[in-house]
């Protein structure tokens, strides 16, 4: 019901653009600097993992399909939504929550507003927007680590190599599941932040359980939905 | 600023055979019936949990009785969806217990909101904007002698100018009924009747009609015994027989039911153990 009347209040009046933009800067702009840290980071790690089994068979040189293909398909997406989750989940939880128990919200409905266009639908098309850009991001980030691995650090290929390599693994298939998934993960996040928020009951005892519920709901989403995606997209 | 009173009284609030059950325990609400008319003032009294402010969201419309109707300002809106309450509820204002604002927004953008978000105040659909609305929100911070403070927020108010700052917001819209939860509770006394003072102020100048959720007997007794002298800008007494003190009248709720519902005279003179702890003994009441 939540996601229903979210969604339908998108093209309903009155648009409350300042606080879309508002949120994408919390979503997007305040996750840019961690998104960034994580990202480097698994592709870092996920060279270093790669160099030892790839030495083995000496395919060293494929190192770069390896990241790209792990990370676009499934660690960019996955890791960046729990991050996310971790953040933002919690965010919207703990602040729509705080609002529910101060009378907030009921103040909202009584001077003329409805709360689910003004506080959730802002925050389901910023998350929407901003996550699968934060994964692109992340995904590119990714590379860049997994090349300071391979090319300067363990001199596993050449760099030019690496990102031939990478650039040629991917066909369309890969970047589609890559787009779609962190599009879900934020269908999920969005609105389990606000659904756990806005039904916080029992002061801020409730607005803590509502924090963590939101984010164990949310991440245990995000896992049974990229199961489901890759199990579809296995199979194209 | 100031509403003539009108020639004719009107229904502004009915509860017929009302109740609210929720899916565990007894009823919240169980079969309350009352009118207030447009001009009178109500001071709700109760225990803590005996339904009083269950009652107010209803007749809010923030939550739907399982059993009865309820009527705002003549009509049915029992079976309103939300849209349709939204215009009824631009001409209630409400105060909340801790006053309900919006720590994220200043005191100006707090008490601009209703008429930023209201849709009778949009001219061909469009909203007014900031300045456009910024005499009428000063007009209203300045009646609650908090002309000075527009740009703070909410966190940096004490409890008592968060009230104020409360009562601003719900008067800007110059609504026709004013619903105020616990204006006083949690306030030390002098700013508890700084508060009643506005609200006296309120009614008298406006002409609101006026619901009111306390505690505290001696709210209801400055409500019903004293009014508001435009031209010395002071509470004076009613005199004896002033057709104003009829104008106020007193509930009792009790686990949900309505127990009592009469003037501060007929609620001095109850023997109900239960009622008579909300009453005041008649040698020791506020002068």
């Amino acid at each position: 019901m939540l996601a229903g009347r979210a969604t339908a209040n998108i093209v309903r009046r009155p648009f409350y653009g300042q606080d879309l933009i508002l949120q994408m800067d919390m979503i997007g702009v305040g996750s840019l600097p961690i998104t960034v840290l994580i990202g480097f980071f698994s592709g870092v790690i996920m060279a270093l993992q790669m160099s030892r089994a790839l030495s083995q068979y000496g395919a060293t040189g494929q190192v770069g399909q390896i990241t790209a293909i792990t990370l676009v398909r499934e660690m960019g997406p996955v890791l960046t939504a729990l991050l996310i989750a971790g953040r933002n989940a919690s965010g919207i939880a703990s602040e729509l929550g705080s609002m529910k128990v101060s009378e907030q919200i009921d103040a909202m409905r009584a001077l003329g507003t409805d709360p689910v266009k003004k506080l959730v639908t802002p925050r389901l098309l910023a998350m929407c927007v901003t996550l699968p850009l934060l994964t692109i991001i992340a995904d590119f980030v990714g590379l860049i680590g997994g090349y300071m691995v391979a090319v300067p650090l363990l001199r596993l290929t050449t760099g030019s190599q690496y990102w031939n390599n990478a650039w040629r693994s991917l066909e369309y298939n890969d970047i589609a599941q890559g787009l779609l998934k962190p599009f879900l993960f934020a269908i999920i996040i969005a609105l389990v932040g606000c659904l756990y928020g806005m039904r916080t009951s029992g002061g801020t005892q409730g607005v803590g359980k509502a924090t963590t519920q939101a984010v164990v709901v949310a991440s245990v989403w995000i896992f049974i939905v990229t199961a489901v995606i890759t199990r579809i997209f296995v199979n194209l | 600023m100031a509403r003539q009173e009108p020639k004719e009284r009107r229904r502004i609030l009915k509860f017929e055979d009302v109740s609210l059950v929720f899916e565990e325990g007894p009823p919240v609400l169980d079969g309350v019936s009352f009118e207030i008319w447009s001009g009178e003032t109500r001071i709700l009294l109760g225990a803590a949990g005996a339904g009083k402010t269950v009652m107010m969201k209803i007749a809010l419309g923030l939550l739907r009785p399982t059993k009865g109707k309820v009527y705002v300002f003549g009509e049915d809106v029992t079976g309103f969806d939300e849209r349709k309450w939204f215009d009824v509820r631009s001409y209630i204002g409400v105060l909340f217990q801790e006053g309900g604002l919006f720590d994220s927004l200043t005191v100006e953008e707090n008490v601009a909101y209703p008429l930023l978000n209201q849709a009778r105040f949009m001219t061909e659909g469009r909203k007014p904007t900031v300045d456009s609305v910024r005499p009428d929100v000063q007009e209203a911070l300045n009646f609650v002698e908090l002309g000075e403070t527009l740009s703070k927020f909410p966190s940096e108010l004490s409890g008592g100018m968060r009230r104020r700052v409360g009562i601003a917001r719900g008067s800007v819209t110059d609504p026709e009924l004013f619903l105020y939860d616990s204006p006083t509770a949690g306030l030390d006394p002098i700013t508890a009747n700084t508060i009643i003072t506005l609200l006296i102020k309120d009614r008298a100048l406006r002409n609101t009609t006026t619901a009111i959720i306390t505690h505290r007997f001696q709210d209801g007794h400055l409500l019903a015994n004293f009014r508001y002298n435009p031209e010395s800008q002071r509470l004076e007494k009613l005199p004896a027989g002033s057709p104003f003190l009829e104008r106020t009248k007193f509930m009792v709720m009790q686990e949900g039911r309505l127990v009592f519902e009469g003037t501060e005279a007929e609620l001095a003179v109850s023997q109900d153990p239960y009622i008579s702890k909300f009453s005041m003994h008649p040698a020791t009441k506020v002068s």
